[in-house]
């Protein structure tokens, strides 16, 4: 029924019924669902994601190994996220979407580095890279039960040259330290075609500047408050962005000369906080 | 400076080289230099995304409804599309609070901004209004026509009374220009408008969404988290000209058309209908922010095709039938 669902209305909430839930770590789950249309978004994309009786959240489409499936990585925090994470098998969730742009994957050597959830479409995007792709995979977590997607990777990247390296910031597991430690070395050693990047936003920041001082081509997947997912509210509202609409992928250039970026993010109210105070 | 470029220029085309005609507008005392404002409630909190909307070619913004304390809104969905370019919304009023948001009006300098306020009684108002009595602001408008929150919109846009004592008192405080959205509530909406009238109102804008909902029939239970929200664009064009040329048929008040505008065509038939200017909302979704410009583009071709050189000469043309 391929031609039922290309007449859906994308900007409606559509009913999808969880199929298998994957526990990565003790706090983040991906739940896999059938779905054409989500299966077929581009790395970056992400949904509205409707739990019927609590909220909708913004979700970060993430890559399932099987034709026509696609998934959510949920990591348990508030309220909303720790219901979606708590959902059972065969429960219903509401998707419209997909929403935003998506990465502009360059040729060559690549290198992706994520931390946590924000790994999600950056998984995502190994989906779309080709055999000729030369990928270096950073993943970072807190300790060693929070490492996520590390053999996923590897499967995902079987036809490419590849390495994935992990690193813990209390080094229970891979490196001891921060992802942006193993970047540095990296980019001592060798020099890369793009980098991509997706997680804390002060990660991202300090990945962006270190590939622009090497004159690498960077771009990250930028996370704020949504609300619509469509342009309308201005909840995502970023200097003079909307994220929703004109991400949620950023060339780097472009994010370091925003002052917002790495800085300040809105509550729900629409009220600037700042970074360093979340931290 | 940068206005009296924009004139300028208007000038040399209208008056020298007889190229285009004027699409700048007056509503009542509020001058704007085309007819095009974004509606409250889309984009509205950053200073920065009004002044992208600004350069894209509004001829003004009104902001998201502004209340005396900051507001979260409802758990979503919170918006969502119902086909035929109509959305049905409750994002539930969610806004800074008028302490930070007057810090973020601080920051114009050349916008020019229309302040929706949204409170319960007049003290709520005028609150607001003292506290940015310093910024920039080309106007209010008082959002008297939410239709899903309670004790606020609607609830006070339906009781006559209140919004006169509103009206009048705010004008007491303040000489900035004063303009009323109204909606279709619980009671004849022309009354709302008799009694904002009385009370010294400076414009009207008709009209708001209109109070709706859905169900999923797959989940069994309304879609948005407030289950009841407002219904907005294309459906509800044709109810929002009629309310608008009934307006301007009974009552001598300028007014800004809104509801369901999608193209120069729409825009045209409400300043036929009676209005001086449009607000655009919805339509951003599908259209993004270049919506202002082709509205303008379109209401030029079509003045020029018409013969007429000026807003002023269309507004409120089809009441004579």
């Amino acid at each position: 029924m391929k031609w039922l669902e290309s007449l859906r209305n994308f900007n409606k909430p559509h009913l999808c019924k969880i199929e298998k839930i994957i526990n990565e770590t003790p706090t983040i789950r991906t739940l896999i669902f059938s779905d054409q249309i989500m299966s077929n978004s581009l790395p970056g994309q992400f949904a509205m994601v409707w739990i019927p009786g609590i909220n909708e959240l913004p979700m970060s489409v993430m890559v399932s190994t099987k034709q026509n499936k696609a998934a959510f990585t949920v990591r348990k925090q508030g309220f909303s996220s720790t219901s979606l994470y708590n959902a059972k098998l065969g429960q219903y969730i509401g998707i419209r979407g997909p929403y935003g742009n998506n990465f502009n994957i360059k040729s060559g050597k690549l290198l992706l580095v994520g931390g946590g959830t924000g790994l999600v479409p950056l998984m995502r995007l190994l989906k779309f890279v080709n055999s000729s792709h030369d990928i270096t995979l950073i993943i970072g977590a807190s300790t060693k039960t929070e490492v996520c997607f590390e053999d996923l990777a590897n499967l995902l990247l079987k036809n490419n040259t590849h390495h994935v390296i992990t690193t813990t910031i209390d080094g229970t597991y891979g490196h001891k330290g921060l992802v942006t430690d193993v970047m540095s070395d990296l980019l001592h050693e060798t020099t890369f075609n793009g980098v991509y990047t997706c997680g804390p936003e002060l990660m991202m920041l300090n990945v962006v500047k270190m590939a622009l001082s090497k004159h690498i081509f960077v771009q990250a997947s930028i996370e704020r408050i949504m609300k619509c997912g469509v342009g309308i509210c201005g909840s995502c509202s970023m200097n003079d962005n909307l994220v929703c609409k004109d991400g949620t992928v950023f060339n780097g250039l472009y994010l370091l000369e925003n002052d917002e970026f790495g800085c300040t993010y809105r509550n729900k109210s629409g009220s600037i906080e700042n970074y360093t105070s979340k931290v | 400076m940068i206005k009296n470029i924009r004139l300028l220029i208007i000038f040399i085309n209208c008056f020298i080289f007889k190229m285009k005609p004027d699409i700048s507008t007056h509503i009542g005392p509020i001058f704007i230099d085309n007819p095009t404002i974004l509606a409250s409630g889309i984009l509205g909190i950053s200073i920065q995304v009004f002044d992208r909307i600004y350069s894209s070619g509004a001829g003004a913004v009104v902001t998201k409804s502004i209340s005396v304390m900051p507001s979260d809104g409802y758990n979503g969905p919170s918006l969502f599309s119902v086909g035929g370019d109509g959305w049905l919304n409750a994002i539930g009023l969610s806004n800074p609070g008028v302490d930070n948001f007057s810090k973020i009006l601080n920051q114009n300098t050349k916008i020019p901004i229309i302040v929706s306020l949204v409170g319960s009684h007049s003290v709520d108002f005028i609150t607001m209004v003292k506290k940015l009595h310093n910024s920039k602001i080309l106007a209010y408008e008082l959002n008297l026509s939410c239709p899903h929150v309670e004790k606020v919109g609607l609830d006070v846009g339906d009781d006559p009374e209140l919004v006169y004592d509103i009206v009048k008192k705010i004008k007491s405080v303040t000489n900035t220009p004063i303009i009323a959205k109204i909606g279709l509530g619980s009671i004849n909406y022309l009354d709302t408008i008799h009694a904002a009238c009385d009370g010294g109102i400076n414009a009207i804008t008709a009209i708001n969404t209109l109070r709706a909902m859905s169900i999923d029939i797959d989940a069994m239970r309304p879609i948005l988290g407030n289950k009841i929200g407002g219904l907005s664009g294309r459906p509800i064009k044709t109810i929002a000209i009629r309310c608008v040329y009934e307006i301007s048929s009974r009552y001598d008040i300028p007014i800004i058309g809104c509801g369901g505008i999608s193209d120069w065509s729409d825009a045209v038939e409400f300043i036929l209908a009676g209005a001086s200017a449009v607000q655009i909302g919805s339509i951003i979704n599908n259209k993004w922010m270049k919506i202002f410009s082709d509205i303008n583009l379109g209401l030029i071709n079509y003045m020029t095709k018409k013969n007429f050189t000026n807003i002023g000469e269309m507004v409120g043309i089809s009441t004579k039938f």
